[in-house]
C-alpha cells in the first residue's frame, strides 16, 4: 500500500495485526469517528440543498466503491455499472410493491443485483481487460433494453413509484431524516470494504490485479475471485441503487444510460483506483461537478461569452464535456486520483516543517 | 413473406456491413499498431461528417473540395490526439488507456451536440440522379457509391499493408516494437500515422453515412457496432474485421426482417447483436481470425 510509505518516522509496526488495522494511527481513528459525528450534525443546519447533495454523494459513493472493488482492486473493467445500479433500484421498488418492508428490501435488492451480476459476471471469470469491457458494454445495453421491456418489473415507460424508507413505524421521508439512513449505509459499506481488503480474500483480489499468473501459482483460484469481485461490485451497486430509489421515490427506465456508467468510471478514476476513501471523494467530486458547471453558467449568464456560445441552453452538454475532460485529464496528470493528492497533503502536514 | 423487403434488407445489410467493415478495419489498425483499444472510433465518424457538412453548407464550397479539406483536418486531428492524449499513456495499464478513450468519446460527443445540435442534418444533393435501375431494382445512387467507396478503401488498405513502405513499417511495429525500432523504424511516427490514418478512414465512412442518412449524433453508435464486428472477426485481424463487419451488417438487417415479418418484438434487432456478442465471447473470445495469445510469466 502506498499509504504506508508516507507514515512519519517513529511509527513502527511490530506485528501483522498492527500492520493491517483499518486506521493506522490513533489520530486517524479519532479523525474518522469525529467526522462521522460531525456529519450527524449536518441535518441540524437544515440546509436542504447541501443535504440533498450529500445524500446523492452517499448512494453514488456506495455504488462507486463497488466499481472500485472490481476495477481498482481486481483490475477487471466494467462499462455497465449503471445498469446494475438500475437493477438494484428496480428490485427494491418491486419488492416493496410486493409487501416487503423497505429496510429489508434494500438488502434483498443488493442480493438480487448480485445474482444478475453473477450471470453477466460468468464471462468475467475467463475474460479480462478489453474483452470484459466489451462484455459489460453488451450487458449495459441488454439490461437497459430489459428495463424498457419488462413492464411487470419496471413499470415500463411510466416508471415505478415506490415508498420512502421506514423502520419501526418511523418514516424517513425528508432530506433531514433520510440523510441518517444513507449515512448509516455509507459507514457500514465503507467499513466492510476496508475490512475486506485486510482479509485473505481482499488481498487475493489485489494479487489477481497485480499479476494474475503469479496469483494463480500461489493458490488463488482466479475464476472464483474474479466472479466474487464481480458479485461484490454488483452487490454494492444494488445497495446504492436501492437507496437511490427510496430517496427519489420514483425510478425511471431511462435513468440508467451508458453515460451514467461512464460517470461511475469517472468517479473512481478521479477519486483514485484502488482506494476505498477515494471512491467517496470521486463521488463527491462528480456530484459537485454539475453544480459547479451550472453555477459557472449562471455567473456568465448575460455576458459576452454567454451570448457568443449560448451557454444557457448547453449546460447539459457542458456537463458531459467536463466529465469526459475530467477523465482524460486525471488519467494523464493524476492517475492515482484525489486519494493520492490527499495522502500527499497529509504527509506534508505531518512532516512540516522538515519535509525530508 | 415479403421477398422484396428481404432483398432490400439484404442489400442494405451488405452496404452497411461494408461500412462497418471499413470502420472496424480502422479500429484494428490502431489496435495493431499501438495496442490501444479505441472507444472513440465512432466519434471519428461523427467529427468527420460534421466537419464536412459544416464546410459544405456554411461556405457553399463544392462537396469534393469540402471532403478533401475534411480529410486534411482529420489527419491533423488524429495526430494531435495521439501526441497530446495517448502518448503520455504509453506503458500504462490497458484499463487506463480504455478509460481515456471513453473519456474522449463522451467529450467529443457532447462537443458535437453542442456545436451542431441534436437533429439530423441532410447534406445538399450531390448527384443529379437519385436512383438508378439495376436488374429491375431501384437502387439509390448514394448506396452504390457507399459500397464502391468501401471496396476502394479496403483495396487501398490491402495495397498499403502489403506493398507500401509505411504500411510494412506499421506491420513490423505491430509484430514487435523493439525489433522494429532497432531496424530504424520510428515507432512514434508509426503510432501517430496509425491514428491519423484511422481518423481519416473513419471520417470517410462518416461522410458516406452522412450523405446517405444525414449527419446526426447517431453516427457515434457505429463506434459500438464496431466492437461487435471486431470481436467476431478477431481483434487483430484486418480480414476478420471486414468479414465481421459484413456479418454484423447482414445479421442486423436479417434480424430486422425476421422481427418485422414474424416475431413482432419491437426493436429487438437493435439489441440482438449484443446477445450474439456475449455468446461469441463465451465460446470463442479470440474471434474467427484472431491470434490466440499464449500467456507467459
Amino acid at each position: 500500500m502506498a499509504g504506508i510509505a508516507m507514515t512519519p518516522c517513529g511509527d513502527f509496526r511490530e506485528s501483522y495485526r498492527a500492520d493491517t488495522t483499518i486506521f493506522p494511527t490513533r489520530l486517524s481513528r479519532a479523525f474518522a469517528a469525529g467526522s462521522i459525528a460531525a456529519l450527524c450534525l449536518v441535518p441540524l443546519t437544515g440546509d436542504r440543498y447541501i443535504l440533498s447533495l450529500m445524500i446523492q454523494a452517499g448512494y453514488l459513493g456506495i455504488a462507486a466503491l463497488g466499481l472500485n472493488i472490481l476495477v481498482g482492486f481486481t483490475g477487471q473493467i466494467s462499462i455497465g455499472h449503471a445498469a446494475f445500479f438500475g437493477v438494484g433500484a428496480f428490485s427494491s421498488a418491486w419488492l416493496v410493491e410486493h409487501g416487503v418492508p423497505v429496510a429489508v428490501a434494500i438488502l434483498l435488492a443488493g442480493l438480487m443485483t448480485t445474482a444478475v451480476g453473477m450471470v453477466f459476471g460468468l464471462p468475467a471469470a475467463w475474460l479480462k481487460g478489453l474483452y470484459l469491457a466489451i462484455a459489460t458494454l453488451a450487458a449495459q445495453f441488454i439490461i437497459e433494453d430489459f428495463f424498457a421491456r419488462a413492464r411487470w418489473f419496471t413499470g415500463g415507460v411510466a416508471g415505478r413509484v415506490t415508498e420512502p424508507f421506514s423502520l419501526f413505524g418511523v418514516r424517513f421521508d425528508s432530506n433531514e431524516t433520510y440523510f441518517y439512513v444513507v449515512l448509516f449505509y455509507v459507514v457500514v459499506m465503507f467499513l466492510s470494504a476496508s475490512n475486506l481488503m485486510r482479509t485473505r480474500d481482499g488481498r487475493a483480489l489485489v494479487a489477481v490485479r497485480d499479476h494474475y499468473l503469479s496469483a494463480e501459482m500461489m493458490g488463488i483460484n482466479l475464476t472464483y475471485y474474479r466472479t466474487l469481485s464481480f458479485g461484490l461490485s454488483s452487490f454494492y451497486a444494488g445497495i446504492g441503487g436501492a437507496l437511490y430509489a427510496h430517496y427519489l421515490l420514483f425510478v425511471s427506465v431511462e435513468a440508467f444510460t451508458i453515460l451514467f456508467s461512464i460517470q461511475f468510471l469517472a468517479m473512481i478514476i478521479i477519486g483514485g483506483l484502488g482506494s476505498v476513501m477515494g471512491s467517496m471523494m470521486g463521488a463527491v467530486f462528480m456530484t459537485l461537478l454539475p453544480e459547479v458547471v451550472q453555477w459557472f453558467a449562471n455567473m456568465l449568464a448575460g455576458s459576452v461569452i454567454d451570448r457568443a456560445l449560448g451557454l444557457g441552453a448547453a449546460v447539459s452538454y457542458l456537463r458531459e464535456m467536463t466529465i469526459g475532460a475530467a477523465i482524460v485529464l486525471f488519467l494523464i496528470f493524476e492517475p492515482d486520483g484525489l486519494a493520492h493528492r490527499w495522502r500527499l497533503i497529509k504527509a506534508y502536514w505531518k512532516l512540516y516543517p522538515f519535509s525530508h | 413473406m415479403n421477398w422484396e423487403l428481404l432483398f432490400q434488407l439484404t442489400l442494405n445489410g451488405v452496404i452497411v456491413g461494408a461500412l462497418y467493415g471499413v470502420v472496424a478495419m480502422s479500429f484494428v489498425l490502431i489496435f495493431k499498431a499501438s495496442q490501444v483499444v479505441n472507444f472513440a472510433q465512432g466519434e471519428f465518424l461523427l467529427i468527420g461528417a460534421w466537419a464536412c457538412w459544416w464546410l459544405v453548407t456554411t461556405f457553399q464550397i463544392p462537396f469534393v473540395l469540402g471532403f478533401l479539406v475534411t480529410l486534411v483536418f482529420m489527419t491533423v486531428f488524429g495526430i494531435l490526439l495521439q501526441v497530446v492524449v495517448l502518448r503520455p499513456l504509453i506503458g500504462e495499464p490497458v484499463i487506463s488507456v480504455i478509460m481515456v478513450t471513453i473519456g474522449l468519446s463522451i467529450f467529443f460527443q457532447a462537443l458535437m451536440k453542442w456545436m451542431f445540435g441534436v437533429f439530423a442534418q441532410p447534406f445538399p444533393r450531390i448527384f443529379a440522379a437519385d436512383r438508378v435501375n439495376i436488374a429491375g431494382l431501384e437502387v439509390q445512387t448514394v448506396y452504390l457509391l457507399s459500397l464502391a467507396i468501401s471496396v476502394v478503401i479496403m483495396a487501398a488498405f490491402a495495397w498499403f499493408f502489403t506493398v507500401s513502405k509505411h504500411g510494412l513499417a506499421m506491420r513490423a511495429t505491430a509484430f514487435d516494437q523493439q525489433v522494429a525500432q532497432s531496424l530504424g523504424i520510428s515507432v512514434r511516427q508509426v503510432f501517430a500515422m496509425s491514428w491519423a490514418l484511422s481518423a481519416v478512414v473513419s471520417a470517410v465512412a462518416g461522410v458516406v453515412v452522412g450523405v446517405v442518412n444525414g449527419v446526426s449524433s447517431a453516427l457515434s453508435f457505429y463506434g459500438i457496432k464496431v466492437f461487435l464486428a471486431v470481436i467476431l472477426g478477431g481483434l487483430d485481424s484486418v480480414l476478420g474485421a471486414v468479414l465481421g463487419g459484413l456479418i454484423i451488417g447482414l445479421l442486423e438487417n436479417l434480424a430486422h426482417f425476421l422481427d418485422s415479418e414474424v416475431l413482432q418484438w419491437g426493436n429487438m434487432f437493435q439489441i440482438a447483436p449484443f446477445y450474439v456478442l456475449i455468446v461469441i465471447l463465451m465460446l470463442k473470445p479470440y474471434g474467427l481470425f484472431g491470434t490466440k495469445k499464449i500467456e507467459q510469466v
